[in-house]
């Protein structure tokens, strides 16, 4: 790394989640996941801001923004991704995004990228924490119309182009891939940072450039566009309650005698 | 008739049992296509037998990546007439990226996640578990076809149909200028002894109740004895204290062993919706709220470290 001195300016999509400590609920209503309230950074998406970070620094010069979407203007979590060093954002909040399809979000996401003039590489991660579709990063990349490199756990500039550690199931793929580029990062390719004092106190005056779908060309599918219509939901059926015992030093026998008791042993 | 695509894979010479999985449920809905991403040759055959009539094949894809490529090969076919009432795919790594790559391609949106699908005339409906299975949303696909959807592996139970072999047609991987930039220079497979985890009779998971890396080898040990797969939670993966093809939940792999044990694992929702088809689960926790115990057969509150050198112990005794 560092071995050229060019400015690298990367692009880092970001969701803003409730806080997964609170138990999810469907709106009655609109039978999708209920998205009010105080919306914090995806912890997802904190891996990518990190390595956002680190390849700029490693470049020598350019910078870090960030992209988001949500319906009711919130910018708590796009704050945090600030005081973490990110320089600027965009935020499109429009009402009429409210109910959009992952190709919706896409199609936002990249316009978003696009107002910001491009980037040198466009980070997001593997599936947000809440909806996890998974599908965003690769249907921006085709939007877009980059190369891209999904399921990352670890990236290197080396002059135009990423190389790639590319995590599967049996292992991993070494992938090369020239610049401009996307990619999705895998949580623990790096260790986020926790914003300083400092770094809180400058994000709240770094700008944050708030537009709706209109001013970015796209027509806000919203619940009409969105190609599907929630018809049933139902409780699945429960597993029923087992036996809970304290371990008095006899736990261990429990389950050797629950495990005779399926001729497993 | 429905015309039934499926994304089919191919490991070591052989379909995947994901791709099985979704023929056979393929063959129930209408006439089923299998497209494969690569050569067909070594498992059109057994494409054949569990209901595929006619097979897609890209050829070698040279290196790239699949997302791109197969779904350029999808659209191409697509563009040349032989348009599909619906698609599906496995949720995994290459079914998730040409899902998407093609969603845009057509214009499309997907499902993911799914558990389930059911066409009645010409509407589609897939079932998706959400709140870690807790609630099943059924959603009907909307406009027009082709529908695009992805499966959780396990989903469906893999049967042959005793079909004959079926006609092999190219489709090969078209241009794909700037977007097919990425190229696979090294491939690394992590060894593993035993029985693999997605296939284990007995599963043997750990999570940070074990409290530190080392600790881990009383999971491996304990799997052993019992001629089963260590697996673990996402949180001991992302720490670095295995590797992620031990991960079980959401972003892993989905089990469905006839014994389950977890041990020092509280019970992320990412984690239950890979486990919670197993047939017994034993729970090893310190904390008895932990949502584990509620989906637990035999749930121990106690300490993994004084538990499982105990259990290991009178296991090892009767050799």
């Amino acid at each position: 790394m560092g071995n050229n001195v060019v400015r690298m300016n990367v692009i880092v999509c970001v969701k803003q989640i409730p806080d997964p400590a609170t138990p999810g609920a469907l709106d009655p209503g609109t039978k999708t996941l209920k998205r009010d309230g105080k919306l914090i950074l995806d912890e997802s998406d904190s891996y990518g801001v990190e390595m956002a970070l680190q390849l700029v620094d490693a470049a020598g010069g350019g910078e870090v923004s960030i992209v988001s979407m949500a319906p009711n203007g919130e910018m708590s979590g796009m704050r945090t991704a600030l005081a973490m060093g990110a320089a600027k954002g965009v935020l499109v909040s429009d009402p009429a995004l409210q109910g959009s399809d992952a190709l919706t979000t896409a199609k936002v996401l990249a316009a978003a990228v696009n107002k910001l003039g491009g980037a040198d590489l466009v980070i997001a991660a593997t599936e947000s924490s809440d909806g996890y579709t998974g599908t965003v990063p690769e249907q921006m990349a085709e939007v877009l119309g980059l190369p891209s490199v999904t399921f990352a756990k670890k990236v290197v500039v080396d002059g135009s182009s990423l190389k790639v550690d590319r995590q599967t199931e049996e292992g991993y793929d070494e992938v090369t891939c020239p610049l401009p580029a996307l990619i999705s990062v895998t949580a623990g390719v790096v260790e986020p940072r926790y914003p300083s004092f400092k770094g809180i106190m400058a994000a709240k005056s770094k700008p944050i450039d708030t537009v709706t779908a209109g001013d970015l060309g796209v027509s806000p599918a919203g619940w009409a566009g969105a190609g599907q219509e929630i018809v049933a939901v139902a409780q699945a059926e429960a597993r029923a309650a087992g036996e809970i015992v304290e371990d008095d030093g006899e736990g261990f026998a429990k389950i050797v005698a629950y495990l005779e008791n399926l001729k497993v042993i | 008739m429905t015309n039934v695509w499926v994304f089919a894979q191919e490991a070591a010479g052989a379909p995947t049992s994901g791709t099985l999985e979704l023929l056979t449920k393929a063959r129930s809905l209408g006439t089923v296509t299998a497209f494969v991403a690569g050569d067909a040759s070594a498992i059109a055959g057994a494409l054949g037998e569990y209901g595929a009539t006619k097979v897609y094949a890209t050829g070698d894809l040279a290196g790239k990546l699949p997302g791109v490529a197969v779904a350029a090969a999808m659209r191409s076919v697509i563009d040349g007439g032989d348009s599909p009432d619906v698609i599906l795919f496995p949720q995994n790594y290459a079914g998730r990226d040409v899902v998407s790559r093609l969603s845009v391609k057509l214009d499309r949106t997907v499902l993911t996640n799914n558990i389930d699908i059911a066409v009645d005339g010409g509407s589609v409906s897939v079932t998706t578990p959400i709140f870690g299975g807790n609630t099943l949303v059924t959603t009907k696909f909307a406009g027009a076809a082709p529908y695009l959807a992805t499966f959780r592996p396990k989903s469906f139970a893999a049967e042959p149909a005793g079909g004959g072999a079926p006609e092999v047609v190219a489709a090969p991987v078209p241009e794909l200028g700037a977007t097919g930039g990425a190229t696979v220079t090294a491939v690394h497979v992590e060894a593993s002894t035993g029985p693999k985890l997605d296939e284990a009779n007995v599963v043997v998971s750990g999570g940070r109740g074990l409290g530190e890396a080392d600790k881990f080898q009383m999971v491996e040990d304990l799997a052993k004895l019992l001629k089963g797969a260590p697996g673990a939670s996402r949180a001991i993966v992302d720490a670095g204290w295995v590797p992620y093809s031990y991960q079980v939940g959401q972003t892993g792999k989905v089990v469905k062993p006839g014994v389950y044990i977890a041990a020092g694992i509280s019970g992320a929702t990412q984690h239950m919706v890979g486990m919670k088809g197993s047939k017994n689960i034993i729970a090893i926790n310190k904390d008895k709220e932990a949502p584990i115990f509620g989906i637990a057969d035999l749930g121990i509150v106690g300490d993994v470290h004084k538990v499982l050198p105990k259990l290991i112990e009178a296991l090892q005794g009767r050799g």
